[in-house]
């Protein structure tokens, strides 16, 4: 009767299903956002500003107008009522300043990138030529551009604000009652202790998700249509609505296939704005896709933090508390959730350790340079890499093992749940287990052995071992909790199953996956809990007009809110297809019970598969009489807490002493993330999590020239690593379940990025500490790692940026955080 | 206009272009092949790659006009009757892909560093894909994967 596939017991969750989204990819039967094209589609191209601050005097459009197959050719006058404004979800504090940001600029540019003016074309390379022919006269202003000399207020940003703060945010652990006073701790400190002292740049990183931003608009019909390249497709829909007066409900926006996000397509874009306004402008379908030098220049970017850092301990290496003083660049605007990036890693900066006192001050500040927003990790990579930096710092001072100082700070296997000095409530979590298990894999005594006796032999290259025991914050969010942050919406997330006659099982997401593989772990999860086969499970997702409610994807929330919300839906279907079973069963409902797809009479053999309950409510011929012929169910899912997925990360490095030049050796991670739904997906989510990390240490940062030019604005010039740069990892588990999700998850997606980081650094300086060597600026290249070695004894922080963009010896633009200034 | 004549996915396509048309925008633009993307400008990502009478070539880095009277084989002409090469196999096998925009690029490579090199070292590999980029899986699976293809397939991995 229904051709579906036999239905296992319940053990899909930990398998390591090969994922059902390979298929279309494997094969190239994709669709990209820019892959769609519609009949009579116009392409756009955008005119941007070269400046990074300035008032736009003139546009001249006449002769791009006149160019072959330009329909039109549209400037932020021509829109500056009808295109809306871009939104900012997370204003920090009640009086936090913001400038306007319109999606086109219409009087004044305010960073490089800046889009002034858009050509409407019938081919992509018609409307590039002709945005070569618009003519913009500019009026430069002065522009600022180091995110400490903003603070000061020398050069504005916007000179309608009258300063670039924007916010100031404050953590008091004293204030707060969840702790003692900081300063006290590090004036005793100062007087019988050890107090570290440090500053660190968190250089500026861009996502650069492998896939360009794209976005088509369809005005044609009843509905407005969008296609988006982006992470949050929900979130796009009430955004437009809201900015742009066009009913909610007359917008329907898809994500496709999404090639990647990363937190950089956790955005709302000028671009689709532009895009939604040009197509109701013209009335025909267009198309946007931004070349990668766009995307690198205009889409967001993450980090650009300046960290003032100050650790009180004991003489033997007990912390008595933390104090954080943190610039964050927030760029020329307030994005989405740029401003509450910081936030994020505000309850993170105490991590796994029992600090009795803690401060995190953050003042946020503009720049005449691309706006921040989010980054895998999105603050607390941040927070991360400043405490574990400071640990090794601290255990170097008191003389011991950096793994030692850990556990003489850590919070006991026996001490959840855990209350810290930030406030947060750990529930679950074993670190001496994850270490034990990580250092065993590791091999860490040989390798501290050989550290030695390559110290001891002055070899040329040195051997360090850095080490990270992180955790992090996940499952965003508690809609309370968000709601007492000012946060301008909830974290709750929503899902659907619908029971087909044919015994398949739709699934609907309101989360939304690009790369992630919701589709092989979410049938995974389902399969179990209906009992049903894993392949007559269909995931649906990506599209509001299907999944009509939802908060999308970042922040590690898929699994920890999305799933959640999957599983509340599975068990209303049992229980609404309880009572028919029981009425085609003749049965009482109190002694029909639910399991491994099967409702069976107590005591009896008798009983009927959920596909059969699903057909016959379908047919709706004989079902009970008060109820609807409906198993069908949704859920809305508010997570009760965050989780807390932690882990210790092992790396080492060698290092030539001659050359500055750095080769990871071995890197050993030992993650705790609860529950593990599919093995392969999250080793996966590691892997490429580790290496964006790593990157951070190592490659990759966003330089700007002292114009405001970004001059690492391609892939020639912006290092992402390769396979050749990278190595294979060596990766483990342990498991305590979270407590506060039924399926026990925490959340894997920004594991990697955040512990890895500071993992790498440790090790490089631990390689060089006795050369005198206590800190290498990132990203570590071997220019810097070469100036620390040969400046030792000053400290060895290394000034100045990567490697000069340009010759100096030719005329040009050495960086503005060019090396050797 | 330039008109060219070429073979593509065993496909014989005639057509007129703009001599300045990159292969890339031809298969997307003109023949709809849109399982070969764009990631780049600068023939940095190598998620184009596609092969050229047999070995693989970035095709935002060659003109249509140069693959006039050549064979062009995309990600899409790779399966045969259904059945997946071995190198798509492995990709699936070992989770060699996640978002998969950089997949075209690096099995169409893959499968050329394979041709040339049936049992591949694990830094042979790493050094036959540096040209391609991948955002998402920290490149680990995907070494994995060429050499599960190596070692699974043995010489026929390679063959088209």
């Amino acid at each position: 009767m229904t051709a579906t596939a036999e239905a296992p017991a319940a053990t899909e969750i930990g398998k390591d299903r090969r994922r059902k989204e390979d298929q279309r990819l494997l094969t190239g039967r994709t669709r990209w956002t820019d892959n769609l094209t519609l009949p009579g589609m116009l392409h756009l191209a955008m005119v941007r500003s070269p400046h990074a601050h300035a008032t736009i005097a003139s546009i001249d459009t006449s002769a791009a107008r006149n160019a072959t197959n330009v329909v039109a050719v549209v400037t932020g006058q021509d829109i500056a009522d009808t295109q809306g404004v871009m939104i900012n979800a997370w204003p920090i504090t009640p009086d936090q300043k913001a400038p306007a940001h319109p999606p086109m600029a219409v009087d004044r540019v305010a960073f490089a990138g800046e889009v002034v003016a858009v050509v409407i074309a019938r081919s992509a390379a018609e409307a590039r030529d002709a945005a070569e022919l618009v003519d913009v006269q500019f009026d430069e202003l002065p522009a600022v551009l180091d995110l400490q000399e903003a603070a000061k207020d020398t050069v504005l940003a916007h000179p309608d604000l009258e300063t670039n703060k924007s916010a100031f945010w404050r953590f008091d652990s004293a204030e707060a009652g969840t702790g003692g006073n900081v300063d006290e701790a590090i004036e005793k400190a100062r007087a019988d202790g050890i107090v570290i002292e440090r500053e660190i740049d968190q250089q500026r990183l861009i996502p650069a998700f492998m896939e360009p931003r794209s976005v088509v608009v369809d005005p044609t019909g009843e509905q407005i249509t969008i296609w988006s390249s982006t992470q949050i497709p929900h979130i796009v829909r009430f955004a437009l609505a809201a900015t742009t007066g066009v009913a909610e409900s007359k917008i329907r926006v898809v994500a496709p296939d999404v090639g990647g996000g990363f937190g950089g397509k956790l955005a709302v874009t000028p671009e689709e704005w532009i895009t939604f306004a040009v197509a109701r402008r013209v009335q025909k379908p267009v198309k946007y896709t931004e070349t990668r030098s766009e995307s690198l220049q205009s889409a967001h970017h993450g980090r650009a933090q300046h960290q003032r850092l100050t650790l009180a301990a004991t003489k033997d290496g007990r912390v008595t508390g933390l104090k954080v003083e943190l610039i964050a660049d927030l760029g020329a605007y307030v994005a989405l959730v740029g401003g509450g990036i910081p936030l994020l890693g505000a309850f993170m900066y105490n991590a796994i350790y029992k600090f009795p006192s803690y401060r995190f001050d953050c003042q946020t500040v503009f720049t005449n340079k691309t706006f921040t927003d989010a980054y895998r990790g999105a603050g607390r990579p941040e927070a991360t890499y400043a405490v574990e930096r400071l640990m090794d710092e601290l255990a170097s001072e008191v003389g011991v093992d950096p793994l030692e100082i850990r556990q003489r700070n850590w919070i006991t296997h026996e001490e959840f749940p855990f209350t810290t000095v930030a406030g947060m409530t750990y529930d679950s979590g074993n670190y001496e287990a994850a270490t034990a298990k990580a250092k065993e894999m590791f091999g860490y005594d040989d390798l501290r052995a050989e550290q030695r006796q390559r110290r001891d032999a002055g070899d040329r290259v040195q051997l360090g071992i850095g080490v990270s025991t992180f955790t992090e914050m996940c499952g965003l969010a508690p809609s309370r909790v968000l709601g007492s942050l000012d946060y301008g919406a909830g974290g709750w997330d929503h899902a659907g199953i619908r029971m087909l006659a044919t015994g398949k099982v739709e699934v609907v997401v309101g989360v939304s996956p690009h790369g992630q593989g919701h589709e092989t772990a979410f049938s995974q999860i389902v399969a179990d809990r209906l009992g049903v086969a894993f392949d007559d499970v269909e995931v649906l997702h990506g599209d509001t007009q299907i999944s009509h409610k939802g908060m999308d994807t970042y922040g590690s929330r898929s699994l920890v809110v999305g799933a959640e919300a999957v599983v509340r839906a599975a068990d209303k279907v049992i229980e609404k297809a309880k009572p028919i079973a029981a009425h085609l069963l003749e049965a009482n409902v109190d002694d029909v019970e639910f399991a491994a797809g099967r409702f069976g009479v107590k005591g009896t053999d008798q009983g009927m598969g959920i596909a059969d309950v699903a057909l016959a409510t379908f047919a709706a011929h004989n079902y009970p009489e008060g109820i609807e012929p409906n198993i069908d169910a949704e859920s809305t899912y508010d997570p009760v807490n965050f989780s807390f997925p932690h882990g210790t990360h092992l790396c080492a490095m060698e290092v030539d002493t001659e050359t500055g030049q750095t080769t990871m050796r071995r890197y050993v991670c030992v993650d705790d993330i609860g529950t593990i739904i599919n093995p392969l997906i999250v080793g996966g989510q590691v892997h490429g999590g580790l290496v964006q990390g790593i990157a951070q240490a190592l490659w990759e940062e966003a330089v700007y020239d002292e114009s405001g030019t970004l001059v690492s604005g391609s892939f020639v010039d912006y290092l992402l690593p390769t396979s050749a740069d990278t190595i294979s990892f060596e990766t483990g588990h342990t498991t305590s379940p979270s407590s506060y999700t039924m399926l026990g998850t925490k959340g894997v997606g920004e594991a990697g990025t955040i512990a890895s980081t500071p993992a790498v650094v440790n090790a490089i300086v631990d390689a060089l500490r006795h050369l005198g060597v206590n800190d290498v600026r990132m990203p570590c290249t071997p220019e810097r790692v070469w100036r620390a070695i040969h400046s030792a004894g000053s400290g060895g922080a290394t000034e100045g940026a990567a490697m000069p963009h340009f010759d100096e010896a030719e005329p040009g633009q050495p960086s503005t955080e060019g090396a050797g200034q | 206009m330039t008109q060219i004549s070429l073979t593509v996915d065993g496909t014989q396509v005639t057509d007129d272009v703009e001599p300045r048309m990159l292969l890339v925008q031809y298969l997307r633009e003109k023949l709809g092949k849109t399982g070969t993307v764009i990631g780049c400008d600068t023939s940095n990502c190598g998620a184009c790659t596609v092969h050229l009478d047999g070995r693989s070539v970035k095709s935002c880095n060659v003109l249509a006009v140069q693959a006039d009277g050549h064979e062009v084989t995309t990600i899409e002409g790779l399966a045969r009757n259904g059945e997946l090469h071995p190198v798509q196999e492995a990709f699936r096998e070992c989770h060699g892909l996640q978002c998969g925009f950089c997949t075209p690029g690096m099995i169409m490579q893959s499968v050329d560093l394979l041709n040339e090199n049936p049992h591949p070292t694990e830094a042979e590999v790493r050094v036959g894909l540096e040209g391609n980029l991948c955002r998402c899986t920290g490149y680990h699976n995907i070494v994995k994967s060429v050499l599960y293809a190596a070692e699974h397939s043995g010489e026929k991995a390679g063959v088209q």
